[in-house]
């Protein structure tokens, strides 16, 4: 038996010490809440979204097409928490005057889950694969949300707090953490570099856009790497590669960094396991 | 890290299926993951089990574990996926390559709508073959035509200067009177340069015109100190027969009474008009049916703002979207004796939304007109007129005020001959940045009165793209019947291939705190933002859809427009086109259409109405068909049309009645309209 697996019976071992009686309902469901939480705050207080039926579109889009591809590959009904999540950033993220936009992103996302793997892995955040192709594929139909909430700030700060609550719950605060400390790094430098006021090029962060991109996009589990340490080097590589995008004057600097870095390092980390079990194997 | 066999977990956590087993397992032991793992020890059998992963490092040493053949089933935060397809279903040739193909299928919709929606050929063609293919064909004629004037925009505080261009980027503006009530169409254009003069170019019916402002005492009017020309709209506001002008500025606002026709005289401080509003957008109209001119005016920065002297650079707006911290909105009652009374917020207009255009039409048949307001920055704003007590904002019901954009310009037309007003708002469209896409909103079938509802069918019907919109306005260009759209568009204009719109797009989604102050906006250092752009010309087929043809009909400058008016100007029974553009040239565009083509035109006189008819509606039914047009005091961009009715006729029309709705009430039905005349009209006692 090899060692590096074996432990102790679980039956036998006592059981692990409870969490705290806060936030201890099924995790499955703390991100779908908060992104319905955040969608709610910032229609009510900022009516963000272009349409109910776009956004509902999306939801519905990216869950049917979810369920059906996850029947057909999987041979079950897949959790469509994932999907959900996907449908909910597409409606808020996609700003279209258009209807297809909304239905094509979400079906793009969700589908790249399933024809993009290497190894069993989906390398690219679903959301940010889909908002990344339309903008880079369909300019001419859209952008992505660019504004303030009805610039309320508690509205925003509700959100931070929340949000940073339920992703230390999650455990990726530090994937969180690591981003936001290195946009306001780089953001200094990039003061420096272009001459332009410190206030503008943090402009963005505070934005609702931004809290979708480092609560949803950057922490999603199933597209970094698994060691917190990697994970921390990736959100610090995603905001570096950003401030380049940001130099060269790339308006969707963030989606289009975490599309390159994402994969990038997921498919750094297959291949370093693959060749560890090679050398393994070998010996 | 700790395994266990699946029949243990089982037995210890229960669970009707797998699955539960899994989540209770999940919940009793606090872990974040389990594996379900085929494993081989080593010993060539396969062996299942789970494992639960509690510590960093957990996953990375069983995924990287040589012995770890098949990893089937992740339990990540309470969720149940497949990690591993080598071992799943998934690997069936068949259906993979379909959703492959059906994913790259995909990845191409988007050019295949690009390719699609390529508009057809709109080169620039030959007068005949355009009068032919679209009934009609606009000429540039300023020069020829006596006129040389270009725009001089406003130079403001040094504090503003690293984003100047954009800040001073208002101003030019053309509205159409017949001061002198020779019957020649007259314009007045403003100027925005510290001590530049405004223009009032008379028409001199040979085709020339002369700029006799001067003269007439309302050229000069842009001195330092008192702020600089943003628009001005016409109204008889003293029923004398003559129309007065209001000039709206940042800076203090001017009303010059008409002296006969022969010269103006201020009549501003007898008016009560405010020392000071940085006002884009003004608006005659009579909304108590007092048979008086009213008049609104819209503020854009804050009044307690000088431009020219800040004291904080914090004057910008809070929000891109959201910003209520504009200028105030005055509605001036007619007393009657050349004082206006302020009832702006006694009748319920209490907005400090960033206004750029606005007009009244009675948009519900209650024969009071509404006002609509067409915001930066913000929702647009629909003022019901309560039989001229008060005024209920209905925006938002109504759907107009759902969704905010950058609302500039306010024009109705009839665009589908059913006797009902469409409302034009432009937006700003920059392909990949910011498309908010202009706004066509139509009345909802089976809805009127207060429980009018809108509809925004720009999309449908193709008006919706037209790069950073400004003014524009509806009429018939080709007389075929069915009201055409002509738009202006460009911001700044700098130089060509460079772009500010990132720097635009990073500071317009920061917070107020940032946003509001303009010391935080990056400079612009010269470069465009959303400049050098194509004017749109869309000809209505009268089915629900518009062409756009700017390029073939000779509409081909690239200035960066604000202000368009249309006025029969050499009385030929054809709308032509005056363009106002900022730090640009007007642009006089004479109009021929194909003489198949019929019209008919109206003058109109109030009596117990106001004099200037504004607010009255002619009903035109023809060919089984109508048309509903209002005199307008003020509409599009810092603008006003002709304040006669164009109607196009197309080929062979008969008339079966013409109504006219005036503000007073009355209704007044005309027995016999010359076709291919103007008819002048006066209120019936």
């Amino acid at each position: 038996m090899n060692p590096e697996l074996t432990a102790p019976d679980v039956a036998a071992a006592p059981p692990a010490k409870r969490r705290a009686s806060w936030l201890s309902f099924d995790n499955r469901f703390i991100a779908p809440v908060f992104i319905t939480i955040i969608l709610l705050v910032g229609q009510l207080v900022g009516g963000i979204l272009e349409s109910y039926e776009k956004t509902l579109l999306a939801i519905f889009a990216a869950i049917a097409t979810e369920m059906l591809l996850g029947r057909i590959f999987t041979n079950k009904w897949p959790h469509l928490a994932s999907a959900y999540i996907t449908g909910i950033s597409v409606g808020i993220l996609v700003r279209s005057t258009a209807v297809w936009p909304y239905l094509w992103c979400s079906v793009v996302s969700v589908a790249s889950k399933y024809v993009l793997r290497v190894q069993g892995r989906h390398i690219w955040n679903p959301s940010n694969f889909g908002i990344s192709a339309f903008l880079f594929l369909a300019p001419f139909a859209g952008a992505t949300l660019s504004v303030q909430w009805g610039n309320n700030l508690t509205a925003m700060a509700v959100i931070w707090t929340l949000g940073s609550l339920i992703i230390y719950r999650l455990r990726r605060f530090h994937i969180t953490a690591t981003y936001v400390a290195c946009f306001f790094l780089f953001a200094l430098v990039r003061s420096w570099i272009t001459g332009d006021p410190f206030q503008s090029e943090i402009a963005p962060i505070t934005g609702p856009m931004y809290q979708l991109f480092i609560f949803f996009m950057i922490t999603d589990p199933k597209t970094t790497v698994c060691s917190k340490r990697g994970q921390c080097a990736v959100a610090a590589g995603v905001a570096f590669v950003e401030m380049i995008f940001r130099l060269l004057e790339v308006v969707h600097a963030p989606y289009y960094a975490l599309f390159l870095v994402g994969p990038a390092a997921n498919l750094l980390e297959i291949n370093l396991t693959s060749r560890r079990r090679e050398r393994v194997a070998a010996a | 890290m700790s395994s266990i066999s699946i029949e243990a977990a089982k037995a210890t956590y229960g669970g009707k299926s797998e699955k539960e087993t899994l989540r209770n397992m999940a919940r009793e032991c606090g872990c974040r993951r389990i594996y379900k793992y085929a494993n081989d020890y080593g010993d060539k059998k396969t062996h299942t089990d789970y494992f639960r992963i509690e510590k960093p490092g957990d996953e990375e040493r069983l995924r990287s574990s040589p012995h770890v053949h098949k990893v089937v089933l992740v339990y990540n935060d309470g969720e149940i996926n497949l990690l591993n397809p080598q071992i799943s279903h998934f690997v069936t040739s068949v259906p993979k390559i379909l959703l492959v193909l059906f994913f790259i299928g995909l990845l191409a919709t988007p050019l295949i709508i690009k390719w699609r929606s390529q508009p057809k050929d709109s080169s620039p063609v030959d007068k005949q073959v355009a009068l032919s293919r679209y009934g009609f064909k606009l000429e540039e004629v300023s020069r020829a035509s006596g006129i040389d004037f270009k725009h001089q925009a406003p130079t403001l505080d040094p504090k503003l200067d690293h984003i100047m261009p954009q800040v001073a980027s208002m101003g030019a503006a053309v509205s159409v009177v017949d001061f002198d009530r020779d019957g020649w169409q007259d314009l007045y254009v403003t100027n925005s340069g510290e001590g530049s003069f405004n223009a009032l170019y008379r028409n001199q019916g040979d085709g020339t015109f002369k700029d006799v402002a001067a003269e007439m005492n309302v050229a000069d009017v842009n001195q330092a100190g008192t702020g600089v020309s943003m628009g001005a709209v016409w109204g008889d506001y003293d029923n004398d027969g003559y129309e007065d002008l209001f000039l709206y500025k940042w800076g203090r606002p001017e009303l010059f009474h008409n002296d006969a026709g022969r010269g103006f005289t201020r009549a501003t401080e007898t008016a009560g008009l405010p020392a000071w509003v940085n006002a884009n957008t003004a608006v005659w109209f009579d909304y108590d049916r007092d048979g008086r001119l009213d008049l609104f005016l819209g503020g854009y920065y804050p009044e307690a703002v000088d431009l020219w002297h800040l004291t904080t650079t914090r004057m910008m707006p809070e929000s891109f979207e959201y910003a209520r911290n504009g200028g105030r909105k005055y509605l001036f009652h007619n007393l009657g004796d050349g004082r206006f009374e302020e009832t702006s917020e006694r009748l319920g207009i209490n907005t400090r939304r960033w206004a750029l255009a606005a007009s009244a039409a009675d948009l519900r048949g209650t024969g009071y007109p509404d006002l609509f307001i067409a915001n930066d920055y913000g929702v647009a704003e629909l003022f019901f007129n309560q039989e001229g007590k008060r005024f209920d904002e209905a925006g938002e019901r109504t759907g107009v005020g759902f969704a905010p954009k950058s609302g500039m310009n306010a024009a109705f037309g009839d665009i589908l001959n059913q006797g009902r007003f469409a409302i034009y708002v432009s937006n700003i469209s920059e392909e990949g940045v910011l498309v908010q896409g202009n706004n066509l909103w139509l009345p909802r079938e089976g809805t009127n009165g207060d429980s009018i509802q809108y509809e925004n069918f720009a999309n449908a019907m193709g008006v919706e793209l037209g790069g950073w919109s400004f003014g524009a306005q509806f009429g018939d260009l080709n007389n075929d019947g069915t009201l055409d759209l002509y738009l202006v568009n460009g911001y700044v204009s700098a130089e060509d291939r460079s772009s500010y719109w990132y720097d635009f797009s990073k500071i317009a989604s920061g917070n107020s705190a940032i946003i509001a102050d303009a010391a935080h906006w990056p400079p612009m250092q010269g470069r465009s933002l959303s400049g050098h752009q194509q004017k749109k010309v869309w000809i209505n087929d009268g089915t629900g859809h518009f062409t756009e043809v700017a390029q073939a009909v000779g509409v081909t400058d690239t200035f960066d427009g604000r202000s368009i008016a249309q006025a029969d100007l050499w009385n030929r029974g054809v709308l032509d086109v005056i363009v106002a553009n900022q730090r640009g040239p007007l642009l006089l565009y004479k109009n021929a259409v194909a003489p198949e083509n019929s019209w008919i035109e109206f003058e109109l006189e109030g009596t117990a109405s106001n004099r200037s008819a504004i607010g009255a509606q002619v009903h035109v039914f023809w060919n089984r068909q109508q048309q509903v047009q209002e005199v307008s005091g003020g509409s599009g961009f810092c603008a006003q049309n002709d304040r006669r009715l164009h109607f196009g006729l197309g080929r062979n029309p008969r008339i079966e009645k013409v109504e006219i709705r005036w503000p007073s009430g009355r209704i007044q039905t005309l027995d016999r309209v010359e076709i291919g005349k103007l008819n002048k009209v006066k209120e019936a006692a």
